[in-house]
C-alpha cells in the first residue's frame, strides 16, 4: 500500500480545487436550495469534463483513490446534488448489474451525460434530489427498481431534497445492495472531510480578520486550541478514508471494517468542525449568509446517511472480532 | 525470510515478562534483555551496521516496533538515549562522538537519562538556569535537574544548561552530555502517582564535563535541543504498534465483558478506529520522510492524538473490568502512565498552539 498521493493525484485534487474555487460554488449552492439548478448543474458538467464522473468504475486501477480525492473537494466546496449516489453508488449498482440496460446507463453516467440517484432501504430511505436526475433507481428486499421521483421531502439542509421512490421497472432481484452502499458510504465520508476542511478554513479566515479587544480572535488561546483539535481530527480521519478506498478496490476481506471506520471518523470530524466553527464565527456564524450554513447541516445530515454511526461502530466492531478482520490486518 | 518474519519468530522466542524497570533488580532485568536484542542485531534496528544496527529503512523500524508491541516486548529503558539522544549525534554530532556513544547505548552498557526539566523551567525551556561554567578542558555543571526519566539507575545524562547567562534566553544555552555517578551529582528519585519511582531530581554541584562531550557549539543548544524535541513528539517516541496492541487488548476485555457492559462497544470500536488512524498516518508520514520531507510541527498533531487516544483506551479498559478495575495491577498502572501523556514530550496545550500557529497560521 502506498500511504503518499502520486504527483497525478496531487495534481487532480489541485485541478479540481481551481476548478471549483473559480465556479462560486456558495452561490450555485443558495441558487439549487432557492429551486434554480443550473449554476450547479454547470458546476457538475465541469467536473465530468475533468473526469470526476468516470472514477467509481471498479476496472479502473486507483480510481477509487481518486474518487475520494474528488469528493474531498466537493464536499469542500459545498457542491450541492447527489454526488455519493451519481458518483459512487450508483455506479457500483450499475457495474453489478450487468444487463445491456446498466450498461448503457454506466456508460452515460462515466461520460457526464446523466445524474443518477438511489434509494435503498432502509439505510438510504429516499432519493436525493430525484427531481434533477435522469436516472432514479430503488433498492429493497434484494429487487432493483428504476422509477420516479415521488413525493418530496424537505431536509434541514435547504440544498437537499429527498424523494420517495415510485418504482417503475424491476432491473434485477436477489441480491444485497451491500456494493452500492460500500461505495456511498465511501463517497459520503469523503464528502465529510472534505466539508470538514472548508469549515475549518472559513473558521481559521475569520479568526485572522474579526477583531474585538484590539486584536484577531484568532490571537485567543481557546480559539487557537479549539481549532488545533479540529485540524488533528480531520488529519486523522484522512488516512482512513484512503485506506478504506483501497481495500475496497481490491475487495479485501476488511473492506466493510474499514469504510465504516473511515465513515465514522469523517463524520465525527466533520461535527467537530461545524461546531467550532459556528462558535469561532460568533453570531454572524448563525445566519444564512454566512458560508458556514452551507455546510452545517449539509454535515449533521451526510452523518445520519448511508448508515448511523452506531451501526458503523458495530460494523467495525463485530469485524476486529473475526480473525480474517483483527485488530492487527 | 523477511525481516518482520525474523523478528517476529525472534521476540516469540524471547519475550518475557519482567519485574518493573523502576526498581533496581527490574532495571538490571532490563538493561540484560537490551544486551540479548543486541546480540541478535535487533536493538538498534535502523542504524548503520558498525554501531550495532541493519540500516534498516524507517518502514523496517515501524514493523520492528509493531512486532515488538504484539509480542509483548519489555519497555526499552535505553529509549532516552535510543530515541532522543541518538537522533541528536547523527544530525548535530561528530563522528568521535558517535563512535564512542553510540555501541555501549546500543548494548546498553551505558543507558541514558534525559535530564531536560527544571523546577522553574517545564514547559518555559528556554526559562533554564543550571549552569554550565567554562573550566579548563571542559565546564562545570550546576543546578537542579528534574522528572529526569530512570535517572535513578542510569549511567548518563544529557540536557542543556545555561553557558551565557547574559545572553537573551534561547541563546547562550549549551547541549552536554554527562555522567551521573560523576563528583558532585546527587540523584534523588520522585514519588509518583503509580507509587513507582521512575522519576527523578538531578542535584549538580560544580561537575565536570570535558570538551568531548559538548554535542554541536557551546551556545547553540537551544537549536540542537528542537531538533531533539520534533522527534521526541513525533515519530520516535511512540509508535503505532503500542496502540494497536492496547486496543487489541481492549478488544480482548470487551469480548471477556459480561451483558451489563455490552453498551461500551462503541468506545472499544473508537479506540481501534483510533489506532489505525494513528498507524496508517504513520506509515504517511514514513513514506513522506523517505521521499525526503522533514517533520516539523507535524508531529504537534501526532502527539496530542496519542496521547489522548491512550487515556480513551485505558479509560475503556477500567470501565469494562467493572468493580474488579482498581484491582487489575496492569491496566491501573497503564492508566496512571497514560494520565501523563498529556504532560510529557510537551504539554498538549503547548502542542495545540503550535498546531494553531505554525499549522494554521493564526496569530501568535
Amino acid at each position: 500500500m502506498t500511504f503518499a498521493l502520486t504527483s497525478e493525484q496531487q495534481q487532480f485534487a489541485a485541478t479540481l480545487h481551481k476548478l471549483l474555487s473559480d465556479a462560486d460554488v456558495p452561490a450555485a449552492a443558495r441558487a439549487w436550495a432557492d429551486g434554480d439548478h443550473a449554476p450547479a448543474l454547470a458546476i457538475w458538467t465541469a467536473l465530468a469534463d475533468a473526469g470526476v464522473t468516470g472514477l467509481a468504475i471498479p476496472d479502473e486501477p486507483g480510481g477509487l483513490v481518486d474518487l475520494v480525492i474528488a469528493c474531498d473537494e466537493l464536499g469542500h466546496h459545498p457542491v450541492p446534488g447527489p454526488l455519493a449516489e451519481s458518483l459512487a453508488a450508483v455506479p457500483a449498482m450499475l457495474a453489478g448489474l450487468g444487463t445491456g440496460p446498466a450498461r448503457q446507463w454506466l456508460a452515460e453516467l462515466t461520460a457526464g451525460q446523466a445524474i443518477a440517484t438511489i434509494a435503498i432501504a432502509p439505510h438510504v430511505p429516499y432519493a436525493l434530489d430525484a427531481d434533477i436526475a435522469r436516472l432514479v433507481f430503488w433498492w429493497k428486499d434484494q429487487k432493483i427498481w428504476k422509477g420516479q421521483p415521488g413525493s418530496r421531502h424537505d431536509s434541514m439542509d435547504p440544498s437537499r431534497r429527498l424523494y420517495e421512490v415510485r418504482p417503475a421497472q424491476e432491473l434485477g432481484a436477489g441480491q444485497e445492495a451491500t456494493r452500492p452502499l460500500r461505495y456511498g458510504t465511501l463517497a459520503s465520508a469523503a464528502l465529510l472531510l472534505g466539508a470538514g476542511r472548508g469549515l475549518l478554513d472559513a473558521a481559521v479566515a475569520h479568526a485572522q480578520t474579526r477583531e474585538q479587544f484590539g486584536r484577531p480572535v484568532g490571537s485567543f488561546q481557546a480559539v487557537k486550541h479549539a481549532l488545533a483539535d479540529v485540524l488533528i481530527a480531520l488529519e486523522f480521519a484522512r488516512p482512513l478514508v484512503y485506506a478504506a478506498a483501497i481495500a475496497v478496490e481490491a475487495d479485501s476481506p476488511a473492506a466493510a471494517r474499514d469504510v465504516s471506520a473511515a465513515r465514522v471518523a469523517c463524520a465525527d470530524a466533520a461535527r467537530l468542525a461545524a461546531r467550532t466553527a459556528l462558535q469561532v464565527h460568533g453570531a454572524i456564524g448563525y445566519t444564512r449568509e454566512c458560508d458556514v450554513s452551507l455546510w452545517l447541516a449539509k454535515v449533521r445530515a451526510l452523518s445520519s446517511a448511508w448508515g448511523s454511526q452506531a451501526e458503523h461502530r458495530a460494523a467495525v466492531l463485530a469485524a476486529l472480532t473475526e480473525p480474517e478482520t483483527g485488530p492487527w490486518n | 525470510m523477511s525481516f518482520r518474519a525474523e523478528a517476529r519468530a525472534w521476540l516469540t522466542e524471547n519475550v518475557r515478562k519482567l519485574p518493573s524497570v523502576n526498581t533496581a533488580e527490574g532495571f538490571a532485568a532490563h538493561r540484560d534483555w537490551e544486551r540479548q536484542l543486541a546480540e541478535a542485531r535487533l536493538a538498534v534496528v535502523s542504524w548503520p551496521e558498525k554501531y550495532g544496527g541493519r540500516d534498516a529503512s524507517l518502514g523496517e523500524w515501524l514493523a520492528f516496533e509493531e512486532e515488538y508491541y504484539r509480542a509483548g516486548g519489555p519497555v526499552r529503558v535505553g529509549q532516552n538515549g535510543l530515541f532522543l539522544l541518538a537522533p541528536t549525534l547523527f544530525a548535530h554530532g561528530t563522528e568521535e562522538q558517535r563512535d564512542r556513544i553510540l555501541p555501549p547505548m546500543a548494548t546498553a552498557d551505558e543507558v541514558w537519562a534525559q535530564a531536560w526539566s527544571e523546577p522553574g523551567a517545564g514547559s518555559d525551556l528556554a526559562a533554564i538556569s543550571s549552569r554550565a561554567k567554562r573550566t579548563d578542558g571542559g565546564w562545570l555543571l550546576q543546578g537542579q535537574k528534574t522528572w529526569s526519566s530512570r535517572a535513578a539507575f542510569a549511567d548518563r545524562a544529557f540536557g542543556l544548561f545555561r553557558s551565557d547567562p547574559a545572553a537573551e534566553r534561547h541563546r547562550g544555552l549549551t547541549y552536554l552530555m554527562f555522567d551521573l555517578r560523576a563528583e558532585g551529582v546527587t540523584v534523588r528519585p520522585i514519588a509518583q502517582l503509580d507509587g513507582d519511582q521512575g522519576f527523578a531530581e538531578i542535584f549538580l554541584d560544580d561537575v565536570f564535563v570535558p570538551d568531548e562531550d559538548v554535542i554541536g557549539t557551546p551556545g547553540e543548544g537551544w537549536r540542537v535541543a528542537m531538533s531533539t524535541a520534533s522527534h521526541e513528539r513525533g515519530l520516535s517516541l511512540r509508535s503505532p504498534g503500542r496502540f494497536l496492541a492496547a486496543a487489541d487488548r481492549l478488544l480482548g476485555l470487551w469480548e471477556q465483558a459480561g451483558a451489563g457492559r455490552q453498551s461500551l462497544g462503541e468506545r472499544v470500536a473508537d479506540a481501534w478506529i483510533s489506532a489505525r488512524a494513528y498507524q496508517l498516518r504513520t506509515f504517511a508520514t514514513v513514506a513522506a520522510l523517505d521521499a525526503g520531507g522533514t517533520l516539523g510541527a507535524e508531529s504537534s498533531l501526532g502527539k496530542v492524538f496519542w496521547s489522548d487516544l491512550d487515556i480513551k483506551i485505558n479509560e475503556t479498559a477500567l470501565d469494562l473490568l467493572g468493580p474488579e478495575a482498581e484491582l487489575d495491577e496492569e491496566w491501573t498502572a497503564s492508566y496512571l502512565f497514560a494520565l501523563a501523556g498529556p504532560i510529557y514530550a510537551g504539554t498538549n496545550e503547548i502542542q495545540r498552539s503550535v498546531i494553531a500557529e505554525r499549522l494554521l497560521g493564526l496569530p501568535r
